[in-house]
């Protein structure tokens, strides 16, 4: 059976993690390559790097770290941040990305999503959506939250699928760092309406909420970056007590 | 040992060289004739869409190459499309090693098929070792059909060829080269399958 999958998220910039990575036995928390090798140990199922750095050199660190995780990771990855023309895209699969990300971009010029999907296939398009709800209506934003549009979360996200996106990562603004749980309605709603996989994030903050995710949000996986990172969550116990609840999920008793 | 992939061209195949040399083994990429003729094991990768990766390998003369491979030959994803007869993704006649048909999944499900799922009716040395519903990592919107050829089954609300055998041709519809340690395990056995 096709299982629910788990994915930490990682902020880099200039090729390092940030937002403070709490782990024992890490020599370096701030290298990404190390922290994608533990997640990938402990049973992720798949990672996402999301690039936050501004410099001139974004490009060139970005790409020397998507070769490093490629090399060293066996699990699938994707990479987000800025990605805004298919030559970005290219660079990245080229080497060893397997999936590309884009928020912003895609929203100012959509037939970038038809373009990459019409060169590579839709399973490496990842259309992420972040959105927030305003008079019951789910507007969606723009540049890392701060630009709002005219864009509904569910018109948009039908668009991004008809162009050729494969999934879709549905981040809610009201949920994301309250640890209060996932937007489960609003999830439910656009699994009705897609028939391409919809990715959870924002909001996880215990395992119920990721049970919750699947259940209720009828999300195929749940993505969350905080939680693993400090460690208040181990990826291992999460999925033992999801299998414990009937969720489909890879799990492997290393113990 | 020489274990060449074919590069015609389609997607990313970094990730299967990545896979192998953390297995500590060498490979090259090609698309030369006579280096894929001369290699002890061929690996032919694909990612993207089915015509257009067919008039890449006819490009390159590769399409009449590889079915008169004799040295073990391990499609991976796309490249075990290839090898069948005809695919329904645009419409496309395969190299006609397998003779087996790619359909679309059925409108009612989430398509892609995109995770981990388990294969079952292990039925090859290309699985020495791998246990019955072990997880691999699957992306794919069209499925090989069951057949005399099947050597794995996959559920995804029907059941499907996770992968095919036929002489030394050997595919599978899953990545192996990101399907974490039982992956690995299978490229290890493709390697060191008696030829």
């Amino acid at each position: 059976m096709l299982t629910k999958r788990i994915i930490p998220c990682l902020d880099v910039k200039n090729g390092r993690t940030v937002k403070g990575i709490n782990f024992k036995g890490l020599r370096d928390a701030g290298d990404p390559v190390m922290l994608a090798k533990k997640y990938a140990e402990d049973g992720a199922d798949e990672l996402v790097f999301l690039d936050i750095s501004a410099t001139e050199e974004r490009r060139k660190t970005l790409i020397e770290m998507v070769l490093k995780v490629a090399e060293e990771i066996n699990i699938p990855f994707t990479v987000g941040g800025g990605i805004s023309s298919v030559e970005d895209v290219d660079m990245l699969l080229q080497n060893g990305a397997d999936k590309i990300s884009m928020n912003s971009s895609i929203i100012k010029n959509p037939t970038l999503i038809d373009k990459v999907s019409n060169k590579y296939g839709n399973q490496c398009v990842v259309a992420a959506i972040d959105a927030k709800q305003i008079n019951k209506k789910w507007q969606v934003f723009s540049s890392g939250g701060n630009i709002p549009t005219e864009l509904n979360l569910f018109d948009w996200a039908q668009e991004a699928e008809q162009r050729g996106a494969g999934e879709i990562l549905f981040t809610s603004m009201d949920h994301d760092g309250t640890k209060n749980g996932y937007a489960n309605e609003a999830l439910s709603e656009l699994n009705d309406l897609l028939t391409i996989p919809v990715i959870a994030s924002g909001g996880a903050g215990n395992i119920q909420h990721f049970s919750d995710a699947f259940k209720i949000g009828n999300a195929d996986a749940a993505l969350a970056a905080s939680i693993f990172h400090f460690g208040e969550i181990e990826i291992q116990t999460l999925k033992k007590e999801l299998q414990l609840q009937q969720i489909p999920i890879r799990y492997e008793n290393k113990l | 040992m020489k274990v060449v992939i074919i590069d015609y061209g389609a997607g990313n195949i970094k990730s299967i060289q990545f896979a192998f040399n953390r297995l500590g083994i060498e490979v090259t990429l090609s698309n030369d004739r006579e280096d894929i003729s001369s290699a002890d094991r061929v690996i032919f990768p694909g990612v993207g869409e089915a015509s257009s990766a067919m008039k890449m390998l006819k490009n390159s003369q590769l399409d009449s190459l590889i079915p008169t491979l004799k040295q073990p030959v391990f499609g991976i994803c796309l490249g075990m499309q290839l090898m069948c007869q005809y695919t329904e993704e645009g419409k496309t006649n395969g190299l006609n090693i397998f003779e087996t048909n790619v359909k679309r999944f059925s409108n009612n499900l989430k398509v892609p098929h995109m995770g981990w799922n388990t294969i079952r009716n292990l039925k090859s040395d290309l699985f020495e070792t791998v246990q019955t519903n072990e997880y691999q990592y699957f992306v794919h919107s069209f499925y090989a059909e069951l057949s005399s050829e099947t050597i794995a089954i996959t559920d995804y609300d029907i059941s499907y060829s996770a992968a095919l055998k036929k002489d030394n041709f050997y595919g599978v519809q899953f990545h192996p080269e990101k399907s974490g340690a039982a992956g690995e395990q299978i490229l290890k056995n493709f390697i060191e399958i008696k030829s």
